[in-house]
């Protein structure tokens, strides 16, 4: 009996990946996600501009490769043109939370029925370790010598905070991949965030607070240790809003 | 004979792509095109289409990317200023050869500019418009009848090509009313095997991507596409010729400058000028035939622009340079009146084409 | 008992299996370098393999089938 395996929807292509980054569980736990779900054939997925942005090499569904920051406006034309696709984006805190903030934000707005990954690891890692617009008080980049001066650039953004105050979206939550409890509840998390497309509810964000050991200049066992005592604490994991939840306690 | 309404341009134009099977629409409010939304706002909800106003001009282009992707007739519009946002889209579009419509109802600029006429935007709408190697199907209407029929025109051969059609409009043709007749004849659009609809589990997955990371294959793909605009230059050029019969001096305008320009030229003839036109249609693929062959009989041209001088340069290129080309503008917003077009071609006569 | 089976060309060597392993079923192999350029992990202890999949869930390349 086949207790573990590589799930169908991801593909035979290695990803290219540094050593030790979970984006690589991200992307399985998403596959699993449209195997156990069965929606691999009517799946469509957004890649980024980014450390992810040949995700479509490594996802057996359709894919569609956008312009920096767009994804959420992609996955609009898509999924407006073609309701009955499964449309997500895959998408990292540059993408998603600094060139594309209007993107997620008016897409959460509208309530557009998608869901969105989106891999929070504090740092532009394709372009060799940047500051990001999530990249904590302090934190050294190669854009931030001296740590991040907070005075100088301002404060990193919390996207689940952020969009929890508009009235649009359906679902958003935080996880995080460091550790097997952990992973456990991201997948939760991302099948629900699938599951409520298919029952029509809506815009669903998971965001998942991921490791980039190279960039931040740790071990991927030390990266891993970093989110839980830099990131967790700056980024609180759990939901910040569950509409169809809040509705039936309301009931 | 099939019956004529009163439309504005804006208007013929929304519903000649609504029959041309478009039922997808992204935009963002500018003047001068913004009755072209707000139609589709009125009649997308009644056909089950797509009206969607967007957070900006660049939301409104990738959502033209996502319908795209899908195989779906899709189009955006804008005027001069929302035009440059959409640039990154424009280029992402060509590299990932996506067909799309997009319009330019071209207002005077650089720069936030004015809300007046304007055909300033040749550069940008004809040499690519944003980066990379690529080139849009540019088409130029000069009445709200051709507002209509090169929007069918231009979804078609967006289809065909896999390309960005792009309408390059003016205030005036979009904000002016005339009858049209919006009677076509829609073929099919062309089976799209490459489009992300979902694999239904039955063939390899599809990637729509302009991401090319090894430069060989990123050559190849780019002479690759060059090829099929050799194709587009081949077939597809459009251009009028008007009194070019015996035409010594020869005008070379589009859209509004073309229509004032035939009045300067009916006046010219009256006072024994032997004036012609030739009008691009087509500006990108720009017609440089008629203008070679004409090169080897017309004494002078004149570029009649709402531009700085833009249009001049391909036809000069298109001439060779074998006889001088002036130019006769008006910019900002202003537009040549058909006497400071008479003058211009008085002078040239004056000089009789002085060589 | 469980099977372990690695796609040892595609491990990139960052040992979060190893870790993960609550019966320290894992290493990796110091005397091997797979085509990547890097030491890939194996099993010197599958016969205490108990298949909780820790391994697996760790594994951001999803090189490791676990069958039972």
């Amino acid at each position: 009996m086949v207790v573990f395996e590589k799930p169908h929807a991801l593909t035979d292509v290695p990803m290219h990946y540094c050593p030790g980054c979970t984006h690589g569980i991200v992307h399985r736990l998403v596959a699993e996600v449209i195997d156990e779900l069965g929606i691999e054939g009517k799946t469509v997925g957004i890649a980024p501009v980014g450390c992810s942005v040949m995700a479509y090499n490594y996802f057996n569904c359709d894919m569609i490769e956008a312009a920096h920051g767009r994804a959420p406006a992609v996955a609009t034309g898509v999924k407006r043109a073609e309701p009955d696709n499964i449309v997500f984006t895959y998408q990292g805190d540059g993408d998603l939370a600094s060139i594309g903030t209007a993107e997620t934000v008016h897409s959460a707005a509208r309530n557009e029925n998608i869901t969105v990954i989106f891999i929070n690891n504090a740092i532009y890692g394709m372009t060799g370790g940047q500051m990001a617009p999530t990249s904590l008080p302090g934190q050294v980049t190669q854009t931030s010598p001296y740590g991040r001066d907070v005075k100088l650039c301002g404060y990193p953004v919390k996207v689940c905070e952020m969009l929890s105050q508009l009235d649009g979206p359906e679902y958003l939550e935080r996880v995080a991949v460091n550790n097997v409890k952990n992973i456990k509840n991201a997948k939760k998390a991302i099948k629900k965030a699938f599951q409520n497309q298919i029952d029509g509810k809506g815009f669903s964000l998971v965001e998942v607070i991921s490791s980039c050991p190279t960039n931040w200049g740790l071990t991927p066992q030390n990266a891993l240790k970093w989110i839980d005592e830099k990131m967790i604490p700056y980024y609180p994991l759990g939901v910040y809003k569950d509409r169809s939840a809040a509705k039936e306690e309301t009931k | 004979m099939s019956e004529k309404v009163l439309m504005k341009g804006n208007e013929a134009l929304a519903e000649a792509a609504i029959i041309a099977g478009c039922r997808h629409y992204f935009g963002y409010p500018i003047t001068p095109q913004t009755e072209v939304a707000a139609y589709m706002a009125k009649r997308m909800p009644k056909i089950g289409g797509t009206f969607l106003q967007a957070e900006s001009e660049i939301a409104a282009i990738n959502m033209v990317y996502g319908v795209s992707s899908t195989g779906h007739r899709v189009m955006t519009s804008s005027s001069s200023p929302g035009i440059s946002l959409k640039g990154e889209g424009l280029s992402y579009l060509a590299g990932s050869d996506l067909p799309a419509l997009v319009i330019n109802v071209q207002r005077g600029g650089p720069g936030l500019g004015g809300i007046q006429p304007s055909q300033s935007d040749y550069f940008q709408a004809t040499k690519g418009g944003a980066h990379g190697d690529f080139h849009m199907i540019v088409l130029a209407p000069a009445s709200v009848q051709e507002m209509a029929d090169l929007t069918v025109k231009g979804f078609e051969l967006a289809d065909k090509y896999r390309m960005t059609s792009m309408v390059l409009a003016d205030g005036t043709m979009g904000q002016m009313m005339e009858p049209v007749s919006l009677e076509y004849d829609i073929k099919p659009a062309p089976e799209k095997p490459w489009a992300t609809t979902g694999t239904k589990m039955q063939r390899e997955h599809n990637i729509i991507n302009s991401l090319s990371l090894v430069p060989e294959e990123l050559e190849r793909l780019n002479i690759e596409r060059y090829k099929r605009y050799d194709e587009v230059e081949k077939n597809e050029v459009m251009y009028e010729e008007y009194m070019m019969d015996d035409a010594e001096i020869c005008i070379a305008a589009f859209g509004i400058a073309a229509r004032v320009s035939k009045n300067a030229i009916t006046e010219a003839r009256r006072q024994g000028i032997k004036a012609g036109m030739i009008r691009p249609i087509t500006l990108w693929p720009f017609p440089k035939a008629p203008f070679k062959k004409a090169a080897k009989s017309v004494k002078q041209f004149i570029s009649v622009e709402l531009s700085m001088g833009q249009m001049i340069e391909d036809v000069r290129l298109a001439t060779e340079c074998r006889v001088p080309v002036t130019l006769c503008n008006r910019v900002g917003g202003m537009i040549p009146s058909p006497e400071m077009v008479l003058e211009a071609i008085k002078e040239a006569a004056k000089n009789g084409g002085a060589r | 008992m469980a099977k372990l089976t690695f796609k040892t060309d595609n491990c990139k060597g960052c040992g979060l299996c190893v870790d993960a392993c609550p019966k320290h079923v894992l290493q990796l192999a110091a005397d091997k370098i797979n085509k990547k350029g890097h030491h890939p992990v194996e099993a010197v202890k599958e016969d205490e393999c108990i298949a909780c999949a820790f391994c697996a869930t760790m594994c951001p390349d999803c090189i490791i089938k676990i069958e039972r």
